[in-house]
């Protein structure tokens, strides 16, 4: 089974690299006018292209997207950092996110979340941020409700969606991830 | 207040209404009272003689509503069945609570509302916000430059309970953070009010700040990479309610309760900002601005406000000096005036001329024009100091009273001054009396040429080229340390007041000037500073009808002034 990457991960290692293109340029173009008003309402929509273009918003992705909307870099800085779905770092190439809102948590994402840990050679970083393996291959990391309760403890791997994860589960999910 | 015009340097001005006429009633802990329509509750409050604590809310900057502690107690009229308020036994609109309360900086009054600034409501909220404001705070006030004038300490006391609730740890935050050239940061005494983000965004229009990160870990922080080096940032200082943003320039020097504090002018520039200064045991420790909203509103910029170290520069001149064999030494007042009367009456009126200062104030200015006219003395001019304009507060004048000079008839903008450097080596010009401590040789005339003269008297405050080249050494007072008037680049008249005295045997130069006219006139009817000015109003037709107390602490805007540039360019 070969998992559906997230668009653009696999620019996702290394120094925020990839050229920002004429068709790149024109796509962040057309977000922007669709914000008549105030462009800087385009800040959201641009952040998200240059993290599924580049695979992260790095300073180059904040600069550039301040420039491109006449805001001072910490205006967009903000932005990166409140959300966190916005990363200022790579990702692994297989990114796992482990959902550990109540349900999960009672159905045991804390075990499922030590599993992977421990399958990926993860070292232990603290304050819930995430993890990534030397080699740039996997990331984990907590998350909020996956919206699938009944079947605890759920797992999201890249944009794919697994349910009742346990030990098992996991090892195999690992193993596939090539 | 009567303005209605918002002041340019402001995009907001809370506190000014726009119609001081159109009224409405509103009902403040349970007396009817008439106030300005638009304006804030926190402002209606405060007109109400009441207070309203508040951290975020700033008069001159946007309204965020994010400290919640201007938390207010609402109610509207009772309506009837008819639409029309249900009046009560005392003939007043009854009115109904709302259960929840709001927050006064963002509501503004309607006609009817009733406003609770005390309720048992109120100061239960009040008391739940300090709480929360205090979970993270350090406790550190011992140790904190703002311990004195700090809200958080000074609302903790009025409204907080003593001990918090809080067991838990508190969150680590970034401290002793060099935010920018002028400016250092403690994050973790930040409360988040974002008063500083508004002011460099809303009146600097240089966004250098803003929070990073969320929810309790949210932080202050300027871009990473970009210094806060704005040349107005120390104002963010002021504004700060709580101890998180410090001047380098002022931490740890003087506890704040221990200031004098002295309403004055600065004197950087012909802007004038109205200023606050702060000494201690003849030390001036700070200065800070002070509102005034037709000069400078409530900000001042960082190059006038650090500018007062020169009181205490090594290069300060504290004694009067006299010339002997090439060399200066010190001597008596009583000397040293004999001395340069001698001198003068040695060399003809049209031989002297005189180097009057756009830095004198007024009553300084007005000895010496009466000094010249009984001498006949015609020759005399001021030095131009050109300043950085920046379009906000800076002018280009780097004179503080170059208006009050041309106005009394001591300045040309320097233009005759340019010919006294050949008039000087031609031997037509053979005494010089510099005023101010202007540096001739930094304005265009060699010090060869001023080593010619026969005589050259000298006073300011700073040793320099020229001061180092003359006969008598006369050694004057800095803004800080004398009491007159200025007038500045708008015209308008400001009294600038003595906070500590002239270190050694300096002295004010009105004065100096007062004794070298004694010594060589004889004439004395001026004995302080107010006889100057009652003599000067009697004379000069601009401050005519203007008495010392007129002027005020916020000054008064000259009617004629607009024509005095004409008069003199004419």
């Amino acid at each position: 089974m070969s998992l559906p990457l997230h668009a653009g991960t696999e620019n996702c290692v290394g120094p925020e690299k990839g050229e920002v293109t004429p068709a790149f340029e024109k796509q962040a173009d057309e977000l922007v006018s669709r914000y008549p008003v105030s462009k800087r309402s385009a800040v959201l929509p641009l952040l998200h292209l240059w993290q599924e273009t580049f695979g992260y918003i790095g300073p180059r992705g904040v600069e550039w997207i301040a420039r491109k909307l006449s805001l001072q870099e910490i205006q967009v800085l903000e932005l990166v950092t409140f959300y966190p779905w916005f990363r200022q770092k790579p990702y692994g190439k297989f990114h796992f996110r482990v959902c550990r809102t109540l349900p999960c948590a009672l159905g045991g994402a804390g075990k499922t979340f030590a599993a992977l840990q421990k399958l990926m050679n993860l070292k232990e970083i603290g304050h819930g941020g995430t993890m990534v393996s030397e080699d740039g291959r996997f990331s984990l990391e907590y998350s909020e409700c996956l919206a699938s309760c009944g079947t605890a403890p759920v797992v999201l791997c890249n944009d794919a969606f697994h349910e009742k994860v346990d030990d098992n589960k996991a090892a195999t999910l690992v193993a596939e991830c090539k | 207040m009567n303005c209605c015009e918002k002041h340019p340097m402001n995009p907001w001005n809370h506190d000014v209404a726009k119609d001081e006429k159109d009224l409405v009633d509103v009902q403040v802990d349970g007396v009817w009272m008439q106030m300005p329509r638009g304006l804030n509750v926190v402002e209606v409050a405060h007109r109400a003689k009441k207070f309203i604590p508040h951290y975020c809310y700033h008069p001159k900057l946007s309204v965020v509503g994010n400290c919640r502690m201007c938390l207010f107690e609402m109610g509207t009229p009772k309506m009837g069945p008819d639409r029309k308020p249900i009046l009560g036994a005392d003939g007043k609109p009854e009115i109904a609570w709302m259960p929840r309360p709001q927050i006064g900086c963002a509501t503004n009054i309607t006609p009817g509302m009733g406003i609770r600034t005390d309720s048992a409501l109120v100061k239960d909220c009040r008391n739940g916000v300090m709480e929360f404001l205090l979970i993270n705070h350090p406790l550190d006030c011992p140790i904190c430059d703002q311990a004195g004038e700090c809200k958080l300490q000074e609302y903790s006391v009025e409204y907080g309970t003593g001990a918090s609730r809080f067991v838990e740890n508190k969150v680590k935050k970034p401290k002793n953070v060099d935010l920018g050239e002028r400016i250092v940061l403690d994050d973790e005494r930040c409360i988040l009010c974002s008063r500083c983000i508004r002011f460099s965004s809303e009146v600097m229009k240089d966004d250098v700040l803003g929070f990073v990160n969320r929810g309790s870990h949210s932080t202050l922080t300027a871009y990473p990479g970009k210094s806060f080096d704005n040349a107005y940032s120390l104002n963010t200082a002021d504004i700060c309610p709580v101890g998180a943003l410090t001047s380098k320039d002022f931490r740890f020097q003087m506890r704040v309760w221990f200031l004098k504090e002295t309403k004055s002018l600065c004197a950087s520039c012909g802007t004038g900002c109205n200023i606050t200064i702060g000494s201690r045991e003849g030390k001036v420790h700070r200065l800070t601005p002070r509102e005034n909203e037709s000069v400078n509103s409530q900000w001042m910029c960082d190059f006038g406000r650090l500018n007062f170290h020169d009181l205490e520069s090594k290069n300060r001149l504290d004694r009067p000096l006299l010339k002997a064999a090439g060399q200066q030494f010190p001597a008596t007042w009583t000397n040293a005036i004999q001395r340069a009367a001698d001198t003068l009456k040695k060399v003809k009126p049209d031989e002297i001329a005189v180097v009057a200062s756009g830095r004198l104030t007024n009553e300084e200015l007005f000895v010496l024009k009466r000094l010249l006219g009984e001498l006949g003395v015609t020759r005399v001019d001021t030095v131009m100091n050109p300043g950085q304009a920046d379009n906000f507060l800076r002018s280009g004048d780097g004179n503080p009273n170059s208006r009050g000079a041309e106005l009394l008839g001591l300045s040309s903008g320097g233009r005759k001054l340019g010919a006294w450097g050949g008039e000087i080596a031609s031997g037509k010009i053979k005494a010089l009396l510099v005023l101010g401590g202007e540096d001739l040789v930094a304005a265009g005339i060699p010090a060869d040429s001023l080593a010619k003269l026969e005589v050259l008297i000298f006073s300011g405050i700073l040793s320099n080229a020229t001061s180092q080249l003359a006969q008598v050494v006369l050694p004057g007072a800095a803004f800080a340390e004398k009491t007159g008037s200025m007038v500045n680049v708008h015209g308008r008249l400001q009294r600038m007041t003595r906070a500590i005295p002239a270190p050694g045997e300096a002295r004010e130069d009105w004065m100096i000037l007062r004794d070298l006219r004694i010594a060589l006139t004889g004439g004395n009817s001026l004995h302080s500073v107010e006889d100057v000015w009652k003599s000067m109003a009697g004379e000069v037709a601009q401050f005519s009808g203007l008495s010392w107390a007129k002027i005020g602490d916020l000054g008064i805007q000259l009617e004629s002034a607009p024509k005095i540039r004409e008069e003199v360019s004419a």
